[in-house]
Parts: structure tokens; C-alpha cells; sequence
């Protein structure tokens, strides 16, 4: 350190001269750290050779009229610093009036950076996602442009149902051609993944299937051609009605709160007999009845079933073992925006599709 | 649907619950009732149905009514089609089924000397006006009010022609081209050689199962009726009915496969209403039979039930009795089935003529379920097996995003689809865009090739909403391929403008810049264990550089030798396009082959506790010598001592001209074992400077 001696000032422009004192204040406050008191009282502020009094001759001194007000100043800076790195060095610590003069407002607001935030969307999937996990189901995805059969061939959709119809579903270019299993189109639910999952892996399975899915559908409130969803598929011997609904009473209560009761209504899905729609009880009014539940005191939330014979006959060409006589399954479906919606007192679905800053920072 | 509580009690004596109850118990067993209205003292209810349109059967007071019988476990009565003695005739009425593969039932009766009347409550089981009262249902004369009595009661359609307007017998066929029918709505209607019409040996009577013919309908004056009652074939009438515009009654029914044993039932009970006041019947029923479509509807083959079945797939109920054997019976009896014992706990079951929709064992099981009722079932959960597979890249992508959020980057989910234009000027292998078939909109016409798009429009909506520092990412799915095949892969987009800070009263905001971005994307490359990562660019004519990019203010990514993705600002073109006055940063990342490496696992060096040494060195470069030079030649020394090096500032001084600029570089040296001594310092310094000397740069005097 000792050769070391002040910088050379190129000129008495200002940034010169902040880098030369900034290289001083960086040279003292190292000295002050590696030199005892005493040593640095020498160095820094010695009548005859100390730092300051070349500083005062070289910069302050030597400066034409027209600088020396602005060498003066940053001189003063560099000099309270000096005397302040001495009077911590010596053990005193600074004055109150030192430290007084530091006062800054602390009532100005904080510097704030950017915390990205997480999609609500992506949020409320995983939540649910992980709900089915630490019950031991794996994480299951697919294709977001399926074929029809696995789209709909497969999950029992018949032949003329109104979903096949492009009135519903968004369709690739140019399929005319093609055998009507092989038509490309943008799939309008996740179920594919449980007859691509069967396929690849016999019993038992359990899987959750979170994805995005599509319809031709025209966008409104609370409709929208992009939406997600997940779904649920559990096989294995001796899966039973009871144990449906066993597992998403336990896994809405796992989402919504333990208090939230569930209740079972018949319905009807090509994939799954028996069907049923699921209602939890309102998770606003506590089942009383107010406007968010119409009422009624229950709130729809998801469609669910036991997996169709006739579903498992299809994965049955590729996976003998699933024999309807011998197996058994349930499959559960739930939309994610919907659950968003009313998780988070969303009520126009397209925002979540917006990009506004202004939205997704409010889930930071 | 509407549905009386008062009719469908007349056919339920010992129904024990309110109305309110028997509403909860229909809804929960899938025959949803939507709305219950109070009708006053001794009126009973009305309920407003949501009936699904597999069970047609229920879409009438008696089917209601049959499963409030099956859910409670109550007699229903059976509906009255006592009919008085007929008159003999010289022979019977003259039916012929032609279009046999369109009309399975045909069945005729003949009625004389009636009068056409006002409707009243004709007798116990026919208050017919007091029905249509409640229900608001416009009353129009007793013989049409019969046949809409006997719809509303047991949901079969019905017609009555005016006996005296039929020329010979009747003929179930196809029209023939040119044909004309002027219908009950008084339209004047050209049959289609493909409609099915009930005719006479002259001419169309009507459109079968759809609507009646003006000129056979019954007047004030009418004393002689021919009542139809008949099954059709749903397609057949949904045709005949979607070619003429028409939605009836009774083509609804048709449509969703009527009962093939209603007709019979349904003559008796409008003949009796149309004889109330008068008339006799003639001649003995005529019942033409198609023997193929009886045997699909009404003598379908029986269907085997096992009671393990039933235990197997529904498990356990709240009540320990459990679902067992006179349970499955008595459900499947009340709703019509015939149970047969076939072995060991084994059914042989007949099916009900009015439910098509229950053909399988299973379908019969969720019968049990559903009228034993969903929330008699226990909440049980399955027992657990195996452990959980994780997506194989979740980490990664987790990391991903991770790392983007604690950027400041919010996370957006932007549109699946583009405009071609848009994919022609994203899509990173040329030509590899999906057109759908059916497009929302010219604008979404694509599969979005690049998550490029999204990007831009969401900053795009931002930046015109005066929403000024955006910082937005998206991990999803892009396409490429054919309409023969499609590929998908992940992708990582992001963009960003504005400032940073984003707010401060005390520090002066700046732009945010390329090098801010490059950090963010260095940041994501370090989440993976990549031997080497670069950022390089091509000349602007190299046809290279993304045409979105500005080409001397982007980059290309390169993660151990394999491009990864494209960042830097927008192209001025293309920001003007879109009305972009700040400068935008937006870029994207190919994560199918970021997710091929391993994602980096931390190690922990022994952290050095001798003092380091840092050095600045102030060098003046040519315009033309990068950083990256620099860099490198520090970097060939290879000195183990040498433990940091970067660069701390760089000047570039207008009054140059651009020509050279300033860079002070800060080195510093440390060692695992031992404190540095002076000479090796001096060494070291004279090393660097000879590297950077090297490499072109000068040190400042
Ligand atoms: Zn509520």
C-alpha cells in the first residue's frame, strides 16, 4: 500500500474528478480496514506528508479559479470521511452530530424491484396438482393437438356427437383426406392423456393431468376458446364408486378448506358411467345462500365417473390387462379457470389471457 | 319442462314428502328439477325440469312419476285406457307400413259420432282443463287438448285426422317428388322424396311424427276421427324436420327414440277423452307391427346383472347393509326392468321398452347407483401402491420459471395462435407452420410457431394501456410441423421495456437495456450444467439473425455448441409496425434443448481465507476489439491465483469519434494457501498486462 500514492488528475472536468475521488474514498476506507489508527491518522491527515495535504496541494491548490469551488466541495467529502473512518478506527465511534448529519427520510418509499409473479392460472393447477400428488398421483401431459381417436374415438365419443362437429372443436388444416381417426385437431379436453397413458403402462394407474385445452367456442365473461384444465385417472383392481368420492371429497377440502362439503348428482359423459357433476358447498356463504351461488347454497365444480367399459376395451388392444372384468377405475375432470375465478374474485375470464402487467402483478 | 305436482300425485297415492323433498330427491337422482312454484292452496307445485336428453322417458308427468315410485319405494298406478265396447265394422281400417326401415308401429283407431267440444275435466284421471290451467297451457278445443293431455301425461305424440277428409286407408311412406303438404302451421310446404309422411291412398296427410295436414285437422264440424298413435325413427323425423325448419313437440320426442309400446296406451287415453262427450269407437285397434325394430327397442335381449358386479364397482355405502341383493331388485323392478335369477347371485334382466339408453350391465349398475342415490355412497379412498413419477423435465422447468419470476418477470399465457404474417416473421424453421381448419379469426389462423407473438402483442397492450416498464415471460407450447404432422415443443418467450429501477424516488431511472436481458438470460443458462455458453451475432445480409431482431443489437444463444434462442431489441421495423415508441427487449428460448442438460447441482468450494488483492487496470481499446477478446486472453492465462476478472466500466467518449474507448478492468488475485506476496503481484499484473497488450488494448498513462 505504501507505494501506492494519489491518482493524477487528467483534467478538473467532473468526471474526472469524481473518479479520482472516488478512487481516494476507496483507497481510505481500505487503508482505514487494514492499518491500525494510528498508522491511518499518519497516512491520512500527518501535517507534513499526509494524503489529505498532497491532495490539498495537488487538486485544491493547483486548481484554475473556475474549478475550485467544485474541488473544494468533493475535498470537504473526502476530508469528513477521512476524519469519520478515524474516529471509528480509534474506538470513540463517530459524535452525534456526526451521525446527525447522515439523517436521511426514512418515510420515503422503499426502492422497490420487480417480483415476477406466478400466472394465476399456473398457480391454481399446481395447487390442485399437488393435491392429487401427495395422494400418489404421478404427473401426466400430452399433446395439445391430439387425433380424433384419441380425442374422441377413444373416450366413447359416438360417431355423431355434437362435440365431433367443427361447430366445437378447432381442427387442423387439410385432415378431408385422412381416415376420420387420424384427423388432427386441437384437443378439447386432457382425457386423451388417460387412453395414451393406459397404453404405455398397465395397471395400476394414477395420474393427474394438468393442460390447455381448446374449443371453437366464442369468448365471452366467463368463456373462452383457450382454457385449462386437469384431469384425474385412477385404475386398478377394485377402485370403487365410494372411492370417487371419497377422493375429491378429501381433495376439495384439501383446496377449498376442510369445512367444504361435497355432494354427488347423476350426469352423463361418454367416458364414464356411472357419471356424476360434483357441487361443493358455497365456499362464500358457507352453504347459506348468497348471489355467488345463486342461492343455493352449492357451487358446481367438477364432473367425474367411473371409467366406461368401453373405454378400457380401447386401451385393452394395446394393454390386455385392462380387462373391465377384472379392473376397475374412476376419472375426474375440473376446469381451471373457472376454480381461478372464484378463488381469486376474477370475473372476466380474459384477463387471464391479456398479458396487463397491471393484472398478473397483483399475484406477486 | 314443466311438471304439476298435483298430476303426478294422482299417479303417486302414497308419496310421503313434500314437495320441496320430492324436488331434492329428483334432482339427486339426476332428474333436476330447476325451479319450484308454489300454485297455491291445493294446487300443489309447479317444477321447472332440466332433464337430460337421454332420458326422454322422463320427460313427462308419468315418467316423473314412475321414478319418484322407484326412489321411495311407492306403488304407481297404472294409467287408465279402459275404453268402452266397440261398435263392429265391415272390416278393419286399412294401414300399411311402406317405409318399414322409418316407422316400426303403426297403430289406428277409428272413432264416429263424436263431438268437437270445449275442454273441461272430463272424468278422475282427465282433468284436463284443470291441468292446462295450472300449467298455463293455451287450451284450444277437446281434441287437440286430448292429444297434447296425453303428451304432457305420458310423453307418447299423438294425431287425430278428421275421418271424413281421408281417401281410402292410410299409407306410411316416403313423399314423391313434387308432393305438396299445406301443414298445420298453414304453410304450404314441397316434399323432399327423403321426408316421411303419413298419406292417404290419394295424398300426404302429414309430416310423420312432426307435424299434421291442414286440410284432415279436426273442425267444429268434425263427427268421425281417426286417431294415430305410432313410432317413427328419430333420424328419419330429425331429417324430415331439420329440411323443414320445424322443431315440435313431437319431433322432439321422436328424435331421442320414443317408447315402442306407447302407442297403444296413448290411443286408448286420447280415445277416451275424444268419447267423453259423446261417440263410439268402431272396429277393433289396428296395430301394424315392423317385427326388426321391435326387436331393437321393445323385445331387446335380456341382459345378464351379477350382484358382485354391482358391489365391485360402487363399494361402500354410508348404511352397513350395503347395496345387496333386494336392493338391486327392488330399483331395477320400479323402473321397469323384469329380473329373472340366472346361477349365483346372477340376474337375467329385461329391459324396459322406454329406456333405449340402458343396453349394458354397467348401465344398469349406475341405475342402482343413481336411484339408490350418489350421496349414499361412503367417502373411502383407495388404498396407496407405488410412488410418484415426476415429469421427467418438471425441475427444469420449475427452475426456469423460478429464475424468470426472481427477474422480475411476470408470467403471462398468451394466445395458441398467430396470424400467418405473424408466424412467416417468428417461426425459426421456415415454412414449418400449422394452419387450422377453422379458424376464430384471420388473426389466429396459425399454430403459434414461436412464442414470439404473444410476447409482442402483450407488450403491445401494455405499452398503449401507458402501462410503461413491462417484464413478462411465458413458458408454452410451440408448433411446427405439417398439417400431415405436428410437433410441439416448449419454449420460454420473453419481453421487456421500460425502466429500472421501476420505482424510485432517489435513484434516477434508466432504460432498460440489452445487457440487462443478457443477464437474465445468462441466469437461466446457469440453472443448467452447460460446459459452455455464448452469445454471438451475423452480419445483417448473413440471413442469419431473426428478422424480429434488430440485427446489431441482438443475439444468438449458444449452450454447448447448440443454438438455444434469439434475444435483443425489436427491429425498428417492426416496432414501428406496432406502434412502439419505447424500446423493446423480447427474445425466446428453445427449452426442449436446455432441457437436454442436467440442471447444474451446486458444489461447494473451500472458500479461500487469505486476503485478496484487486487490481483495476484503465485500458484504452480500438472500437473494434470486443470484450469478449479481452476475456479471453485473461482467461488463457490460466493462472490458478487469478480468481476474478471483469469488466467495471466502459467509457465510450463522443469526442473520439467512436473510435476507442475506455474500459477499466478490475482483476483480482487470490490464493487457497497463502497471503500473496509482492512479487508474485507484480507478476501477475505484468502477466494480465502483456495478455490484454496482446489482445490489443493500451494501458492508460
Ligand atoms: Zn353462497
Amino acid at each position: 500500500m505504501s507505494n501506492e500514492t494519489i491518482p493524477n488528475l487528467e483534467s478538473y472536468d467532473d468526471d474526472s474528478l469524481a473518479k479520482a475521488f472516488s478512487a481516494l474514498e476507496n483507497l481510505a476506507k481500505d487503508d482505514a480496514s487494514a492499518l491500525g489508527a494510528e498508522d491511518f491518522r499518519l497516512r491520512w491527515l500527518g501535517r507534513k506528508q499526509g494524503l489529505l495535504n498532497d491532495v490539498s496541494s495537488r487538486y485544491l491548490k493547483a486548481a484554475p479559479p473556475a474549478f475550485k469551488k467544485s474541488v473544494g466541495e468533493r475535498f470537504k467529502v473526502l476530508k469528513e470521511l477521512v476524519e469519520g473512518l478515524l474516529e471509528s478506527a480509534s474506538g470513540a465511534g463517530p459524535s452525534d452530530a456526526a451521525l446527525a448529519a447522515e439523517a436521511i427520510d426514512i418515510t420515503l418509499p422503499g426502492t422497490r424491484r420487480l417480483i415476477g409473479a406466478e400466472h394465476p392460472i399456473t398457480k391454481t393447477l399446481n395447487e390442485i396438482v399437488n393435491v392429487f400428488a401427495a395422494l400418489g398421483y404421478s404427473v401426466g401431459v400430452g399433446p395439445e393437438v391430439e387425433t380424433d381417436f384419441y380425442n374422441f374415438e377413444s373416450m366413447n365419443f359416438p360417431p355423431g356427437h355434437p362435440a365431433r362437429d367443427t361447430q366445437d372443436t378447432l381442427v387442423v388444416a387439410n385432415q378431408e383426406r385422412r381416415s376420420q381417426r387420424d384427423r388432427l385437431l386441437l384437443r378439447t379436453h386432457t382425457s386423451p392423456v388417460q387412453m395414451r397413458t393406459m397404453e404405455q403402462q398397465p395397471p395400476p394407474v394414477r395420474i393427474v393431468i394438468p393442460g390447455k385445452v381448446h374449443r371453437n367456442d366464442a369468448q365471452d365473461a366467463t368463456h373462452s376458446p383457450i382454457f385449462h384444465q386437469v384431469e384425474g385417472l385412477c385404475v386398478d383392481t377394485n377402485i370403487t364408486f365410494s372411492d370417487l368420492k371419497g377422493t375429491l371429497d378429501h381433495a376439495m377440502k384439501a383446496l377449498f378448506g376442510s369445512s367444504v362439503k361435497t355432494r354427488f348428482f347423476p350426469s352423463f359423459f361418454p367416458f364414464t358411467e356411472p357419471s356424476a357433476d360434483v357441487q361443493i358447498s358455497c365456499i362464500f356463504c358457507g352453504g347459506k345462500g348468497c348471489r355467488k351461488c345463486k342461492q343455493s347454497g352449492w357451487i358446481e365444480l367438477l364432473g367425474c365417473g367411473m371409467v366406461d367399459p368401453a373405454v378400457f376395451a380401447f386401451a385393452a388392444e394395446k394393454q390386455p390387462a385392462y380387462d373391465p372384468k377384472k379392473i376397475s377405475g374412476f376419472a375426474f375432470g375440473m376446469g381451471v379457470e373457472r376454480i381461478a375465478m372464484m378463488k381469486y374474485g376474477i370475473s372476466e375470464i380474459g384477463q387471464f389471457y391479456a398479458g396487463d402487467m397491471r393484472f398478473l402483478g397483483q399475484f406477486a | 319442462m314443466k311438471i304439476l305436482t298435483k298430476w303426478l300425485r294422482s299417479y303417486l297415492p302414497e308419496l310421503p314428502v313434500d314437495d320441496a323433498q320430492l324436488a331434492e330427491d329428483l334432482t339427486l337422482r339426476g332428474i333436476a328439477v330447476e325451479g319450484i312454484y308454489s300454485l297455491g292452496e291445493g294446487n300443489g307445485s309447479l317444477f321447472e325440469m332440466d332433464i337430460t336428453t337421454n332420458r326422454v322417458d322422463a320427460m313427462n308427468h308419468y315418467g316423473v312419476a314412475r321414478e319418484a315410485a322407484a326412489i321411495y319405494g311407492v306403488a304407481l298406478k297404472p294409467l287408465d285406457i279402459s275404453l268402452p265396447e266397440a261398435k263392429p265394422s265391415a272390416k278393419p281400417f286399412d294401414v300399411k307400413i311402406e317405409a318399414t326401415d322409418a316407422c316400426g308401429r303403426f297403430t289406428a283407431r277409428v272413432l264416429r259420432g263424436i263431438t268437437v267440444t270445449e275442454t273441461k275435466d272430463w272424468y278422475p284421471g282427465a282433468e284436463v282443463e284443470t291441468y292446462f290451467n295450472l300449467l298455463e297451457q293455451k287450451k284450444i278445443s277437446s281434441a287437440v287438448d286430448a292429444t297434447n293431455f296425453c303428451w304432457l301425461a305420458m310423453g307418447q305424440p299423438t294425431h287425430a285426422f278428421d275421418l271424413d277428409k281421408l281417401e281410402g286407408g292410410i299409407i306410411v311412406r316416403r313423399a314423391r317428388k313434387g308432393e305438396k303438404l299445406k301443414t298445420l302451421d298453414g304453410i304450404e310446404r314441397t316434399l323432399d322424396p327423403e321426408d316421411l309422411i303419413v298419406a292417404d291412398h290419394a295424398k300426404p296427410l302429414a309430416l310423420a311424427g312432426v307435424m299434421g295436414g291442414w286440410d284432415s285437422m279436426i273442425t267444429a264440424e268434425t263427427k268421425n276421427v281417426l286417431v294415430e298413435a305410432a313410432w317413427f325413427d328419430p333420424i328419419a323425423v330429425r331429417r324430415t324436420a331439420r329440411r323443414h325448419g320445424l322443431h315440435t313437440d313431437a319431433s322432439h320426442r321422436f328424435e331421442r327414440g320414443a317408447d315402442f309400446n306407447a302407442a297403444p296406451v296413448a290411443s286408448a287415453i286420447v280415445s277416451k277423452i275424444l268419447l267423453a262427450f259423446g261417440g263410439h269407437i268402431e272396429g277393433d285397434l289396428v296395430d301394424v307391427r315392423v317385427p326388426a325394430v321391435e326387436a331393437r327397442t321393445n323385445s331387446r335381449a335380456a341382459v345378464s346383472l351379477a350382484l358382485s358386479e354391482v358391489q365391485r364397482m360402487l363399494g361402500t355405502t354410508v348404511h352397513s347393509e350395503g347395496i345387496a341383493a333386494p336392493m338391486v331388485e327392488k330399483i331395477l323392478v320400479a323402473l321397469g326392468c323384469g329380473l329373472a335369477p340366472a346361477g349365483d347371485g346372477v340376474w337375467s334382466v329385461t329391459l324396459p321398452s322406454w329406456r333405449l339408453d340402458i343396453e349394458r350391465e354397467i348401465d344398469l349398475i349406475e341405475e342402482v347407483a343413481r336411484v339408490y342415490g350418489y350421496n349414499g355412497f361412503a367417502n373411502t379412498l383407495p388404498a396407496f401402491g407405488g410412488g410418484v413419477q415426476a415429469l421427467p423435465w418438471a425441475a427444469a422447468e420449475a427452475a426456469v420459471r423460478n429464475t424468470m419470476r426472481a427477474a422480475g418477470f411476470h408470467e403471462a399465457i398468451a394466445s395458441t395462435f398467430c396470424s400467418a404474417a405473424e408466424a412467416a416473421l417468428t417461426a425459426p424453421q421456415p415454412g414449418q407452420v400449422v394452419p387450422l381448419g377453422n379458424p376464430l379469426s384471420e388473426e389466429a389462423g396459425v399454430l403459434r410457431p414461436s412464442l414470439v407473438p404473444g410476447m409482442l402483442a402483450a407488450v403491445a397492450g401494455n405499452l398503449h394501456r401507458d402501462v410503461s416498464d413491462v417484464r413478462l415471460f411465458e413458458a408454452g407450447t410451440v408448433f411446427s410441423g405439417s398439417t400431415e404432422k405436428v410437433e410441439e415443443r416448449p419454449a420460454l418467450g420473453f419481453v421487456a421495456a421500460g425502466t429500472v429501477p421501476e420505482q424510485s424516488a432517489l435513484h434516477a431511472p434508466r432504460a432498460i437495456d440489452f445487457h440487462d436481458v443478457k443477464g437474465v438470460v445468462e441466469q437461466v443458462a446457469a440453472q443448467f450444467q452447460a460446459r459452455t455458453v455464448y452469445f454471438d451475432r451475423f452480419p445483417a445480409d448473413s440471413g442469419i439473425m431473426p428478422r424480429w431482431l434488430h440485427p446489431y443489437r441482438a443475439a444468438r444463444i449458444n449452450v454447448d455448441g447448440t443454438t438455444v434462442g434469439w434475444f435483443g431489441q425489436l427491429h425498428p421495423n417492426e416496432a414501428a409496425a406496432r406502434k412502439l415508441k419505447d424500446a423493446v427487449l423480447v427474445g425466446e428460448i428453445y427449452l426442449d434443448r436446455l432441457y437436454k442438460l442436467p440442471l447444474r447441482k451446486p458444489a461447494a468450494r473451500e472458500v479461500s481465507r487469505f486476503q485478496p488483492v484487486r487490481r483495476d487496470f484503465s485500458l484504452v481499446l480500438d472500437a473494434s476489439i470486443s470484450w469478449e477478446k479481452i476475456d479471453q486472453a485473461i482467461a488463457a492465462l490460466q493462472l490458478p491465483e487469478l480468481v476474478d476478472w471483469r469488466a467495471r466500466e466502459v467509457f465510450r467518449d463522443p469526442k473520439r469519434g467512436g473510435k476507442e474507448y475506455s474500459l477499466l478492468l478490475g482483476v483480482t488475485f487470490q490464493a487457497a494457501d497463502r497471503t500473496l506476496r509482492d512479487e508474485e503481484l507484480q507478476a501477475f499484473h505484468a502477466q494480465v498486462v502483456a495478455a490484454v497488450g496482446a489482445a490489443g488494448a493500451r494501458l492508460r498513462s
